[in-house]
């Protein structure tokens, strides 16, 4: 009988960074760059400016970026709900 | 049989009032930051946040069993326990909000359970080592672990776009915070819906509707998923004011970092069963969001407040449930549940024309912090 589940609090700690730090770092770089040489920005709002991407480069960077963050919250639902739901396997 | 199916409706639709006041009171922890930083308008954030919670509730069932099962002996368990049970939780959700106080909804309804379940049998009926492994322990090291992840990502966030213009990147990082907002959304509902699924599954194992080890049935899951999706987009204004706008002043990349961190932490706890607190991950995000970013300060004052409803929330919500079956056990039979629900619905109405005078809705609830729930009035009210 343990009171603390370690295994459970090692795997919350890493996977938490990797997706609560990692991800929205991730979606940061696409951000990044999307503003490549180029790029221009277009006002949308009174503090805040669209970057319209206007680097090749840039743009297929940032699409890949942000790709792989709405990959890896689907492939985290499914996961989720995997476990939640012992029966349904 | 007919006695004990009517005492079964009026626990079914304590549980349900009760996930109706998880929902409004938790609404900040998904939403408080984007409605701060005007990522999302007020009421557009509400209705994205309910209709996600109801979602969420599909998603899946590990904390539910925990409530069900985990904490206390069904065995010596009544329909009057987990009644009284849930009016300790309600009573002291209520409270919290009027005081716009982010503190835990599920502290609020396993402490009342647990203060209804010791009046009644005494401390044996207790599982302790689950209580204290599933549910306390949790509580002490996720807000630690929320603000640990938040920190980091708030410092990545800003590292990374430090050459973006201030207009692009709080443009860019809204959008992101409408995704990652929409996450907690979603996590809220997995956690916070399951836990009155859970009593309403206990209810249904104490009456042998259904077996010791059952599941919660569909229409358990549908209309908690309903409850709580009415709840959130009702909004709970005074306590989105204080997470958006009391701890710590928060920009478009601080948002996304908290709302993320909070997801991912609310999302991998529910997985392993964990029934923790949403609230504290939420609170512990935004925490960390301003230590991770220079210049920021946190109003630790605010904190402290909230670290003490905390610590008080599983004793006081255990006190009202424990008084409230005290009560329904002195009047006795079907009588005294009533008579406690009546209480309930009494405290009800005083907490909400109270909070009527100091009102905080969508359209103050952004207003400058001046150190209370309630914004100073622009200008003194009119009678009326």
């Amino acid at each position: 009988m343990s009171w603390i589940n370690l295994s459970a609090l090692w795997k919350i700690v890493v996977f938490g960074l990797i997706a609560g730090a990692g991800l929205p770092a991730l979606f940061a770089v696409g951000l990044r760059a999307l503003s490549m040489k180029g790029a221009r920005a277009q006002t949308a709002g009174a503090d805040s400016d669209q970057i319209v991407g206007g680097n090749p480069v840039g743009i297929v960077a940032a699409a890949f970026c942000f790709l792989i963050v709405l990959a890896a919250i689907a492939w985290g639902i499914y996961e989720v709900y995997q476990i939640g739901h012992p029966a349904a396997k | 049989m007919a006695v004990n199916d009517f005492l079964l409706v009026l626990v079914v639709i304590t549980a349900l009032s009760f996930d109706f006041t998880n929902g409004f009171h938790d609404t900040g922890n998904a939403m408080a930051t984007s409605i701060a930083t005007k990522a999302l308008g007020p009421r557009t954030a509400v209705a994205i946040s309910g209709a996600l919670n109801l979602v969420g509730a599909f998603l899946s069932l590990a904390v539910a069993a925990t409530i069900a099962s985990g904490l206390v002996d069904t065995g010596l368990v009544t329909l009057t326990v987990v009644l009284a049970g849930l009016a300790g939780g309600i009573t002291w959700n209520l409270l919290t909000w009027f005081f716009g106080i982010p503190s835990s909804s599920s502290h609020a309804l396993i402490g009342g359970v647990i203060g209804s379940t010791i009046a009644a049998a005494g401390g044996h009926a207790i599982l302790w080592h689950g209580l204290v492994s599933k549910v306390i322990i949790p509580a002490g090291l996720s807000p630690i672990i929320a603000a640990l992840v938040a920190a980091t990502g708030t410092w990545l966030l800003y590292r990374i776009s430090r050459h973006l213009s201030d207009g692009a990147r709080s443009h860019g990082f809204r959008i992101g915070q409408i995704g990652s907002a929409s996450m907690v959304s979603l996590a809220h509902g997995t956690n916070d819906a399951q836990k009155t699924m859970g009593v309403i599954t206990l209810a249904l194992i104490v009456n042998k509707t259904v077996p010791s080890t059952a599941h919660a049935p569909f229409w358990v899951i549908l209309s908690c998923g309903l409850a709580i999706a009415a709840g959130t987009y009702l909004g709970g204004w005074r306590v989105i004011r204080t997470l958006g706008k009391g701890l710590v002043e928060i920009e478009p990349p601080q948002g996304m970092a908290a709302e993320s961190a909070s997801a991912a932490v609310i999302l991998l706890s529910s997985s392993f069963g964990y029934s923790l607190s949403t609230t504290h991950v939420a609170t512990g995000s935004i925490i960390g969001t301003g230590l991770g970013k220079k210049g920021a300060q946190v109003r630790w004052s605010v904190a402290g407040r909230m670290a003490t409803a905390w610590i008080f929330t599983l004793p006081s919500a255990g006190l009202v449930g424990a008084g409230a079956y005290a009560l329904a056990h002195v009047i006795g039979g079907t009588a005294g549940p009533v008579v406690d629900l009546i209480i309930l619905i009494a405290i009800a109405a005083t907490i909400y024309l109270r909070s009527r005078k100091t009102k905080v809705d969508h359209n103050n609830v952004n207003d400058e912090w001046t150190g209370g729930v309630a914004p100073a009035e622009p200008e003194p009210a009119v009678a009326a």
